[in-house]
């Protein structure tokens, strides 16, 4: 390999992508919207569930059950119901998605007995929201059953430790606040490396076949290798260039919080921009039209990406073959890798295997690239 | 090397493509000596670029063999391309840089010292007439201008064998002067030329030229030669209406051949003594004609003779 002609190359690319708009239109463009839409747009938090109130009751300890719920930000009530009528007409007309149903002695009932039930009636045809919001009732009437035992032992005179309760007192990990943005915004970054820097090598060497430029270029002494190096690099700059915008985007503006090096999230984004800059760079050598080219760099990273990648769609809870695809999906090992270096703080040790598999990656896709350039019109 | 394969350039012997059914180029044989300006004449379709691709070392032949500068260009087509420049049909440079950087680029891609470069650059784009333009990016130049930029970019490293794939087609006669001017130079240092025309009046520049027609080398041999080895003799016809006396004398005894040429016709003939009966009748069918003259044979009258087949003039 000469790098005097790789130098060239990598010279004549960087001026025709300056002047290229469209090229350059993706690789700057692209990212801002997608952090944009996918860091906005997408969050699995459930908050403000409307909340129907059907307080049968109205005693002072009812209308506190009513406040705990909507204390914190989980529910929101959007109306007070008088009747059984009128709660059946408010989940069918879908304006809550939840009920909280206080039956009339409610209060006399847990004062005698000890025991008293509440209900609520959730609307399941969005099935996550229910779920959720079922976790938040229930925790919900947890703290406040807690609270409401405390008041009952002091009033009887018992002590705590006789009555044996067993309290579970939770501790989350990592991303304390249970906020799925901190999950899912290094997630985004990965899907967007992994689109754009596809995208743009994916036009580079058929752009050559479609202008007629190539015939003349493979009467010269040049390589595959040079030309694969030498049109790369000013790509690859440009897709670290992206990352970096996208990465710091994430710890500014989102707040994910960072706890790992900078030096582990350089080396292995580098990493994970060969990957998909290479699977491009295939596409473009193998395919001699740049539209067939991006299309299929399209569809190879789009679809696996973002459904594979587990950036907001848990890999293990799939069935096992589809656990198995997702393991020759590369932004897999990189959206791992990304979360456990925003939030774990892991060293370059800890996350071995997804960097062991994505320099295999690399390996692989970067040989079969070398390979695939053939110095012929044939 | 013996010393006779030292003087040799180009070789080619059987040499075949087919794409498809389409036998492209079949069983072409060529030698080119060192330094000379060699032709390859026919109409579109006949081959020449396919033939040119083969020799440029960018397509595999399906049979013979191919060699450059004595090195075999099917066994190690990259051992040859440091000494050879290729100009291909369709314009091959980046039309989104300049002039000056195109130029850079294939200097840079063969090597060579940054002060010679600038030298060389500086040189031929004076020979070209292109000096002003070196801020221009490629795709805004003419034709003519495009092609040049071609030729400088093909010579930037100092080839020793030059392949131009019909490098004037398209070009202004001033640039077309340009052109010559700088291979005449080349030829002077050694340097070997071969290009495709399916321009006749060019292919009279060259030091011997191959006819080329349906994929094969009809003849090949010096411009003078070949001209001689044309069966018949040649009058042409001055008239107002050439295409009057070409219908009136195609079938006409003696008759070998017609070729329009623009304000009068060439008729092959088997003899010059068939003016008058030409003469007759074209008289007695009240064609008007200015005259009936021989004429020293062109290279379009000797392909024309050949293959049947008018091609560009």
């Amino acid at each position: 390999m000469n790098l005097r002609r790789l130098v060239a190359i990598a010279y004549k690319e960087t001026l025709q992508i300056w002047r290229d708009p469209r090229s350059l239109a993706i690789a700057l463009l692209m990212p801002v919207m997608q952090m944009g839409l996918l860091g906005y747009g997408v969050s699995l938090d459930i908050k403000h569930v409307p909340l129907c109130v059907y307080d049968q009751e109205q005693s002072s300890l009812s209308r506190q059950i009513v406040d705990s719920f909507t204390a914190a930000q989980w529910f929101r009530t959007v109306a007070v119901l008088g009747t059984d009528r009128e709660l059946r007409a408010a989940m069918d007309h879908g304006s809550c998605t939840a009920a909280l149903v206080i039956p009339v002695g409610f209060t006399r009932t847990l004062f005698t007995t000890g025991r008293a039930e509440l209900q609520t009636v959730f609307d399941a045809t969005d099935t996550n929201t229910a779920n959720v919001a079922t976790g938040y009732a229930q925790g919900i009437v947890a703290q406040l059953d807690a609270t409401l035992n405390a008041r009952w032992q002091a009033a009887h005179a018992v002590s705590a430790s006789a009555a044996g309760t067993v309290n579970l007192s939770p501790r989350v990990w990592f991303n304390e606040g249970l906020d799925s943005r901190n999950f899912i915004v290094p997630g985004v970054v990965a899907i967007i490396l992994a689109l754009v820097g596809s995208q743009l090598t994916s036009l580079t060497v058929s752009r050559e076949w479609e202008r007629g430029t190539m015939e003349q270029l493979i009467s010269t002494p040049v390589t595959a290798l040079e030309l694969m190096f030498g049109k790369m690099t000013p790509y690859f700059a440009i897709g670290l260039l992206d990352a970096a915008f996208c990465l710091a985007v994430a710890a500014f503006w989102f707040e994910v919080p960072f706890r790992g090096s900078l030096f582990a999230l350089i080396v292995t984004t580098a990493l994970f921009a060969l990957v998909v800059m290479g699977l491009g760079y295939l596409l473009s050598v193998r395919i001699h039209s740049q539209l067939g080219a991006s299309q299929i760099a399209l569809m190879l990273t789009m679809l696996p990406t973002t459904m594979l990648s587990g950036y907001t769609f848990p890999l293990d809870q799939m069935p096992r073959a589809v656990q198995a695809v997702s393991l020759i999906v590369p932004a897999r090992y990189y959206v791992a890798i990304l979360r456990a270096v925003f939030l774990k703080g892991s060293s370059l040790w800890e996350m071995a295997v997804p960097i062991a598999a994505l320099v295999i990656y690399a390996g692989l896709i970067i040989r079969a690239a070398a390979r695939a350039f053939r110095k012929s019109l044939d | 090397m013996s010393s006779a394969g030292a003087r040799i350039a180009i070789t080619a012997s059987g040499v075949s493509r087919h794409f498809g059914e389409l036998a492209a180029v079949s069983g072409v044989d060529l030698s080119i000596a060192r330094g000379e300006i060699f032709g390859l004449v026919g109409p579109d379709g006949a081959g020449k670029t396919t033939l040119m691709r083969m020799l440029a070392g960018v397509l595999r032949p399906d049979a013979g063999s191919i060699t450059l500068d004595g090195i075999d260009v099917l066994a190690d087509p990259e051992a040859v391309k440091p000494r050879l420049s290729y100009m291909p049909q369709r314009f091959g440079l980046y039309e989104d840089l300049t002039v000056a950087e195109n130029i850079f680029f294939y200097a840079e891609l063969f090597g060579g010292a940054p002060a010679e470069r600038r030298a060389r650059t500086a040189e031929l784009l004076e020979a070209a007439g292109m000096a002003p333009f070196r801020r221009r990016l490629a795709g805004q130049l003419s034709g003519g201008m495009k092609q040049k930029l071609g030729l400088v970019c093909a010579l930037i490293h100092q080839p020793s064998v030059l392949l131009l794939d019909e490098p004037t087609t398209g070009v202004d006669p001033v640039s077309r002067r340009d052109f010559w001017a700088i291979l005449y130079n080349l030829r002077e240092s050694g340097v070997t030329i071969m290009f495709s025309t399916a321009y006749m009046d060019e292919a009279e520049r060259c030091s011997r030229l191959a006819l080329m027609h349906a994929g094969k080398v009809r003849l090949c041999d010096t411009p003078a030669r070949l001209k001689q080895a044309m069966p018949g003799v040649l009058l042409a016809v001055s008239a107002p209406d050439p295409r009057a006396v070409r219908a009136a004398l195609a079938e006409a005894p003696g008759v070998l051949g017609v070729l329009l040429k623009g304000d009068h016709v060439n008729l092959r003939a088997d003899s010059t003594a068939r003016a008058g009966e030409f003469a007759a009748i074209l008289g007695a069918r009240g064609i008007a004609y200015t005259a009936i003259t021989p004429e020293a044979p062109g290279i379009e009258d000797v392909f024309v003779a050949l293959t049947g087949a008018q091609a560009a003039s």
